[in-house]
């Protein structure tokens, strides 16, 4: 009996200690996501970007209004002709191993990026690599590619050390340092417990003075998103990253213990959206597409299903880019227009009262801006003539299945931007990139000679002015013509305690680099 | 030949065993392969897209371009020599991946059962005592409940009350990630798991409550019950010493058919607490299609179980002196 009670006791102090252990130097993060390994350069998705861009270092970094800053690199340099991208290294840069950083390794690093990483046509104009010293990196491009800098990004392209990751150390994909990583960024991996957490600490021989503030980052992983919310709430966790759900975001920010930053990582450009196949009859007849626009009231969604905790999407690109076009078509409600619209399409109300019946998509996960949205949508079309059957994923590769081998008419579908049109925007509407198989791909089959050549010619427009031009019009083409009906950016939050300062808060958000990351007196 | 006679039968049950493993791989393959969608497809989406060419790469380099008959020619092979493979999407071999999360699961998954069973035994028995009292409905009612809800309803309920309106347990894991050291480091452990396994316990003690309150209520019937209470024993003496023993009967084998139950159970419960073991392993691995670490649970499961039920056998044979002279 004696026993019982002393280590009964004894529990509630360790849970007491437990409570009060928010040590200094240290941040608990809470994210839903495993990271298969740590490697950002032929790894992409958020769970992995989010370590990389700690652990490993790039040539540059960015600020909240989208101008690039020097990180490992001193200074950049285009040429006139757009040909060639010059990079100055700093020469005190070390990797986590101590050895030194050099420009080897900077061309090893975008030769194996461009070779493994799932984002194509990041690197795909780069001709070839030049180092004529240990801090000179010449990069010689095809073509112009203004979108070269922005994948400077920490998040996409990391720095890895040629003596770890280079050929001499078998296949890349199977190498153990994709585990235990080594970079030159502000943190180092100490331990991953697969699965279940993963702690970083400081890199004291970090090349930027004083940074990072931190002495140790944990981030736990939490496959339930109630118990990762509990664990917030209650101040387990000092700070989540990519909180989108609008219920949870509506409730946090009633809590006078946390600050919910929503204006966050407007690079990665995360849409949520109703994607049409515009090969399936009567959906490739663009009037058909337009009349399901009309019929639909994104402001309901927007105010009332998703809580105005998300933006609106006008169209492909997200509004928070310097390229976003807001003068695009807004496909008020307007039930008149859409049934004029379809009884011009030819199609008629049958005995039942409709015209036809479509399949909708969605995942069983995807609640909110899913099945939500379409059960919405199932009773608001049905007002013109459209029967709209729910068709909801047990799990996301069944989804991935069907929309990726063009099973479908409509799905709900989460698509980013990643930075520039180039890098996340162009797979959606290039003809050339209707590939069966291939999710996130052109999975609408949409095609259109000149939404093509508009985004050729822009992705080698080196002058920002035309370019922005040359997106503009394409985003006008896109959304009269429908192939997608945009509804709302994902509002990738980060929730932190009040005290916690130095939120990465970049362009990149919560994939950026946390040096600054600090309690603050 | 006395020794030969007791292998014979030895040998025959490890076959048969041997055996079933192997039907239990064989179909679990084949059932897997049966789900929509493949790893790489799950993979692909969590990058966020890829080419062709590399989605391509990872079919072959995982061997999922090959005709099924022939991967499972190969994964046959592979488990016969103690090779589980390697997980498409923890990047590890898989026996490395169970190995790490073996103890937390057994860990819960004999709390819970001891638990259940020492609870469950003791409310069953006590309720048999005045099966119509007030008592015995209370115990009867509280029963239905743990046994009707859904554990991880029961899981989140908890939560809810005791990580966070009363927040004296922790909310998820198995240890404070900042760990202490020394005695502190098992206490913390110790605390972790209280809420994960009442709640894998509930639908248990449900279970075994209501076993032992019939089968003691038999035993209580019996004459040789009313010889030891004519003898003038103590009430607490019939009812735990000698009824007791024979009403455990049914609780024996009930403990060893359940474990692979309990097992699934902790799927449930390891994911609502984040409990790093097999079962949010297996959760996991499903979602993922990560075929080679869910047919490695599998398997594992499919031994656990085929162990529990020859420990129950034993068990069975120290409890109930006639079975050790009957010959399997």
């Amino acid at each position: 009996m004696k026993h019982w009670k002393s280590l009964l006791a004894a529990t509630c102090m360790a849970a007491l200690s437990a409570g009060s252990a928010m040590a200094e130097g240290s941040v608990v993060i809470g994210s839903t996501g495993v990271p298969r390994h740590f490697n950002g350069a032929i790894q992409s998705g958020i769970f992995t970007f989010m370590p990389s861009s700690n652990i490993y270092a790039s040539p540059l970094r960015y600020s909240d209004s989208w101008e690039p800053e020097p990180y490992v690199a001193e200074s950049w340099e285009t040429s006139e002709d757009g040909l060639t991208v010059t990079l100055k290294l700093r020469d005190d840069v070390t990797f986590h191993d101590g050895e030194p950083l050099t420009s080897a390794d900077v061309k090893f690093s975008i030769e194996t990026i461009k070779a493994n990483h799932p984002f194509k046509t990041m690197l795909a104009p780069v001709a070839s690599v030049d180092t004529p010293d240990d801090t000179t990196v010449v990069i010689h491009l095809d073509h112009p590619h203004p979108a070269l800098l922005l994948a400077m990004s920490p998040v996409l392209m990391p720095i890895l050390p040629e003596h770890v990751y280079g050929p001499e150390n078998g296949d890349i994909q199977q190498n153990p340092a994709n585990l235990k990583p080594i970079g030159a960024g502000p943190f180092k991996l100490e331990e991953y417990k697969q699965g279940e957490y993963y702690k970083m600490v400081k890199n004291e021989d970090f090349f930027i003075e004083g940074k990072p503030i931190l002495d140790e980052v944990y981030v736990q992983i939490f496959p339930d998103t109630n118990s990762l919310m509990l664990a917030l709430e209650r101040g387990d966790l000092d700070m989540v990253p990519f909180v989108s759900s609008p219920r949870e975001l509506k409730r946090l920010s009633g809590n006078s213990d946390l600050v919910v930053d929503s204006d966050l990582g407007q690079a990665i450009g995360p849409i949520n959206w109703l994607a049409y196949n515009t090969r399936k009859a009567p959906l490739d007849d663009v009037r058909v597409r337009k009349a399901i626009n009309y019929a639909i009231d994104r402001d309901f969604i927007l105010k009332a299903l998703l809580q105005g905790q998300a933006p609106v999407a006008p169209g492909p690109i997200v509004p928070g880019s310097p390229l976003a076009n807001a003068g695009v078509e807004n496909y008020d409600l307007d039930l008149d227009k859409a049934n004029a619209l379809l009884d011009e399409a030819g199609l008629a109300p049958g005995a039942d009262g409709l015209r036809f019946t479509i399949t909708a998509d969605t995942t069983a996960a995807n609640e909110e801006m899913g099945r939500n949205v379409l059960e919405y949508m199932k009773s608001q079309l049905r007002k013109v003539g459209i029967g709209v059957e729910l068709r909801i994923a047990p799990d996301f590769p069944t989804w991935a299945g069907r929309i990726s081998s063009h099973d479908f008419d409509v799905t709900m579908d989460q698509v980013f931007n990643w930075g520039d049109p180039v890098i996340g925007v162009n797979r959606t509407y290039m003809s050339s990139n209707i590939r069966e198989g291939v999710i996130w791909s052109n999975t609408q089959q949409y095609s259109n000679a000149k939404v093509d050549e508009l985004l050729e010619k822009a992705a080698l427009e080196t002058d920002q002015e035309k370019r922005k031009a040359l997106y503009d019009e394409f985003q006008e083409i896109v959304v009269d013509e429908s192939p997608i009906y945009f509804i709302n950016v994902i509002p990738y939050a980060t929730v932190y305690k009040k005290g916690l300062a130095g939120v990465p808060d970049g362009i990149w958000g919560a994939v950026s680099p946390m040096d600054d990351l600090h309690w603050a007196e | 030949m006395q020794t030969l006679r007791k292998l014979t039968p030895a040998f025959k049950r490890v076959l048969e065993a041997f055996g079933l493993v192997m039907a239990v791989v064989i179909l679990n393959f084949l059932l897997i392969q049966m789900a929509p969608g493949d790893p790489v497809e799950v993979i692909v989406g969590e990058m966020g897209g890829a080419s062709e060419e590399l989605i391509a790469q990872l079919r072959q380099q995982y061997g999922l371009d090959q005709p099924v008959l022939h991967q499972l020619g190969i994964y046959l092979g592979k488990v016969l020599t103690g090779d589980l493979g390697y997980s498409y999407y923890f990047n590890t071999p898989v026996l490395d991946l169970l190995l790490q999360r073996v103890p937390a699961t057994v860990l819960l998954c004999l709390s819970a059962l001891f638990v259940a069973v020492l609870v469950g035994t003791f409310a069953g028995a006590f309720s048999a005592r005045k099966p119509d009292g007030a008592g015995s409905h209370i115990v009867t009612v509280i029963s239905l409940v743990g046994y009707s809800a859904p554990v991880f309803w029961i899981g989140m309920m908890l939560l809810i009350l005791f990580a966070s309106v009363w927040p004296i347990f922790p909310v998820a894991g198995m240890q404070s990630l900042r760990k202490p050291s020394g005695f502190a480091y098992y206490l913390d452990i110790l605390h972790h798991l209280v809420l994960p396994t009442i709640t894998l316990a509930m639908i248990y003690i449900a279970y075994y409550s209501r076993l032992a309150r019939t089968s003691m209520i038999e035993v209580l019937g019996q004459d040789y019950i009313r010889t030891a209470r004519a003898k003038g024993l103590p009430e607490n003496k019939v009812i735990w010493k000698h009824a007791l023993r024979n009403g455990l009967i049914p609780i024996v084998t009930m403990v060893g058919l359940q474990f692979g139950q309990l097992f699934a159970g902790a799927v449930l419960v390891e994911t609502v607490f984040n409990w790093p073991g097999l079962g949010r392993l297996a959760y996991e691995s499903i979602l993922r299609r990560d075929y080679p670490t869910l047919l490695g649970i599998l398997l594992f499961s499919a031994v656990l179980v085929m162990i529990a039920n020859l420990l129950t056998d034993i068990a069975y044979r120290r409890i109930d002196p006639r079975m050790r002279k009957a010959r399997t």
